[in-house]
């Protein structure tokens, strides 16, 4: 049962750590490798408002999710657009943005004990004899709730569409009217945001560590890949699934497993069906 | 308006006399043609010798700096076959584990370890590769990126290789001149070997699948094949590079799979310049020593290269080699607009 239940909250963990470069890579294919720079930039601005400013937490939240997105659009307008088109660059640069900011809170001292984030909702309860806290429970819904909004996003809004629209075809979409670094500066934004919020509700449960920032760009990258890169659908699989075997992998194998299972699948996944579970990508794209 | 005219940018009369087979008319063509070789070679080897003056430590830089020139020149093989990779990690950690191990558990001599270590380790990670050598672009870089990862944690988990303590007690090299002589050696053999496998026909098939794959394939040559070759030749310096490293520490842990090994061959080549090899080198020949200078600064250096590499891209994506090449070969003037008179 304890298995059953912790691996649901394992795989919404990594379903909201994958949501924000996932959906940016499916909505502008740009694949956004300063997410995990973006993440532990959201944790550590919301530990400095609150803690420092004495801003209020619910405040210093907010401001964090905006100072995020902010500087997702900042990296796009100012590094990425330059490279637009040639992934190789697109790649590299986002790593060094990632890696420089990662290694500044690193080198400024953040690496204490002292930077944590308090849990939204203290205490827990049991659920079928398993106990759990609530900021477990808080993660699963605001991960359920993020999985529908963005289906509904990109699906049935006219800027959701016209962003998907992008990433099918650019030229196509130009000549439709939809001005493409508009529209990829603003799904690198939105992707941010989310990986903000994913941030924000996901390191409440321990201490902001500074190699965070590249294990959640390892988890993005295994459950986008293994879901296939633009597939809301395939996400949430994805997630699941690695979530499931990273639960099943420690308790069977040892905790030093658990990253082997990222590692393998991605491997694995790459290997044999690139475009992931439910990736629509053609193939020829991919592979030759 | 002031800026009634444009620049253009003209061939050297030198050059183009030294093209052809006038370079054997003078010495001065002679020279221009064989100065910057000659420096470099010169340099390098001359290098060493100076060891009194500038001291051991400067010498163990220089021999970092010659493994990052080997994953380097590596990485831009790979690169001219269209493979982008982020993970030349694994050619110096398996490099450095075969080497390891085989003297750790049989005591086999150094001499044989590191020759040894550099042709089984290529044909390992050829053999690791080969299944996903189909896969094209930010798919292959993905699955590079996480291979040494991949091979830490499993070496941490399955305490293998001796875990996370990894093998140490090795054997040493001789004096460190010589293994920085070895080393260099490596380098330029590597540098001029390549350039000159690029420039053959061979090395046109591989330009070739760079360019275009399916209509290489439709001139029905087997890609695979030629990748895997390619992948082979490249993994060659990169695994000789982790062997000597290996026996020069004495150790070989699972530091050897770190993402410095990666990053810092995919910086110096970013900023020498893509294609050319000798842009490879001269990046890693600068980037080493000046993070050196910048030791001080701790994990600000990382920092400091990545930004580096950020301005590179998308400042002056060519690259200095690049550059460098230019000014010595053309020269630029004004020249007035077309209908101006």
């Amino acid at each position: 049962m304890a298995i059953l239940i912790y691996g649901l909250v394992n795989s919404i963990i990594l379903i909201l750590a994958a949501l924000g470069f996932s959906l940016t890579f499916g909505l502008s294919k740009v694949a956004n490798f300063a997410h995990g720079g973006l993440y532990l930039f959201a944790g550590f601005a919301a530990w400095l408002l609150h803690k420092r400013l004495d801003l209020p937490y619910s405040v210093a939240i907010l401001v964090s999710i905006v100072l995020t997105s902010l500087l997702g659009a900042l990296i796009y307008r100012f590094i990425l657009q330059r490279v637009r088109g040639i992934e190789l660059a697109e790649v590299i640069a986002t790593f060094a943005v990632g890696v420089a900011i990662i290694e500044t809170f690193r080198s400024l001292g953040f690496v204490t004990f002292e930077f944590n984030l308090s849990p939204f909702v203290k205490g827990g309860t049991r659920i079928l004899g398993v106990a759990i806290d609530y900021q477990r429970l808080f993660i699963i819904g605001v991960g359920l709730l993020l999985a529908i909004l963005l289906w509904v996003f990109t699906h049935h809004t006219k800027i959701g569409l016209a962003l998907r629209g992008i990433a099918q075809d650019e030229h196509t979409a130009l000549t439709l009217g939809i001005e493409s670094d508009w529209a990829a500066m603003l799904s690198v934004a939105i992707g941010s945001a989310l990986t903000a919020v994913a941030a924000l509700t996901i390191l409440p449960l321990g201490i902001i560590s500074i190699d965070l920032g590249y294990e959640v760009l390892l988890i993005a990258v295994a459950v986008s890949v293994l879901g296939g890169l633009e597939s809301t659908a395939g996400l949430v699989v994805g997630g699941l699934i690695l979530g499931y075997s990273r639960v099943i992998a420690a308790d069977v194998l040892g905790t030093q497993w658990q990253t082997v299972v990222y590692l393998v699948a991605i491997v694995l996944v790459l290997a044999i069906r690139p475009s992931g579970l439910f990736g629509k990508f053609k193939e020829l794209e991919e592979r030759v | 308006m002031s800026a009634a005219y444009r620049k253009e940018r003209l061939d050297r009369g030198i050059k183009a006399r030294s093209d052809d087979i006038f370079a054997l008319a003078s010495y001065r063509e002679l020279l221009y043609l064989i100065g910057p070789r000659a420096a470099l070679i010169g340099g390098l080897l001359i290098f060493p010798l100076l060891r009194d003056i500038i001291g051991l430590v400067w010498l163990n830089v220089m021999l970092t700096a010659c493994s990052i020139a080997l994953l380097a020149l590596s990485w831009d093989l790979l690169a001219s076959v269209g493979l982008v990779s982020l993970g030349q990690a694994m050619f110096f950690g398996v490099g450095g584990y075969i080497a390891g191990y085989l003297n750790d558990a049989y005591r086999v001599p150094p001499l044989l370890t590191i020759p040894i270590a550099t042709v089984l380790g290529a044909l390992v990670c050829t053999a690791i590769l080969y299944p996903v050598l189909r896969l094209r672009g930010i798919y292959f870089a993905l699955i590079t990126l996480t291979l040494p990862l991949l091979f830490q944690r499993l070496i941490e988990a399955t305490k293998i290789l001796g875990g996370t303590e990894g093998l140490s007690a090795l054997d040493p090299l001789p004096e460190t001149t010589v293994v920085v002589y070895i080393a260099i050696a490596a380098v330029l053999i590597t540098l001029f070997g390549f350039r000159r496998l690029i420039n053959s026909d061979y090395g046109l098939v591989l330009k070739g699948i760079r360019d275009n794959d399916r209509s290489v394939i439709a001139a029905g040559i087997n890609i695979s094949w030629y990748k895997a070759q390619a992948v082979f030749l490249a993994a060659l310096p990169g695994t000789f590079a982790g062997a000597l490293l290996t026996h020069q520490l004495q150790f070989v842990g699972i530091l050897a799979f770190t993402a410095n090994y990666s990053i810092l061959p995919l910086a110096s080549t970013m900023i020498g310049g893509v294609g050319t090899f000798a842009g490879a080198m001269l990046g890693a020949l600068t980037l080493v020593p000046i993070s050196e200078l910048f030791r001080g600064f701790g994990t600000w250096r990382v920092v400091f290269y990545s930004v580096i590499l950020v301005i590179f891209i998308v400042g002056l994506p060519e690259g200095i080699f690049h550059y460098v090449q230019r000014q010595y070969h053309q020269f630029e003037r004004r020249a007035p607009l077309a209908g101006d008179k």
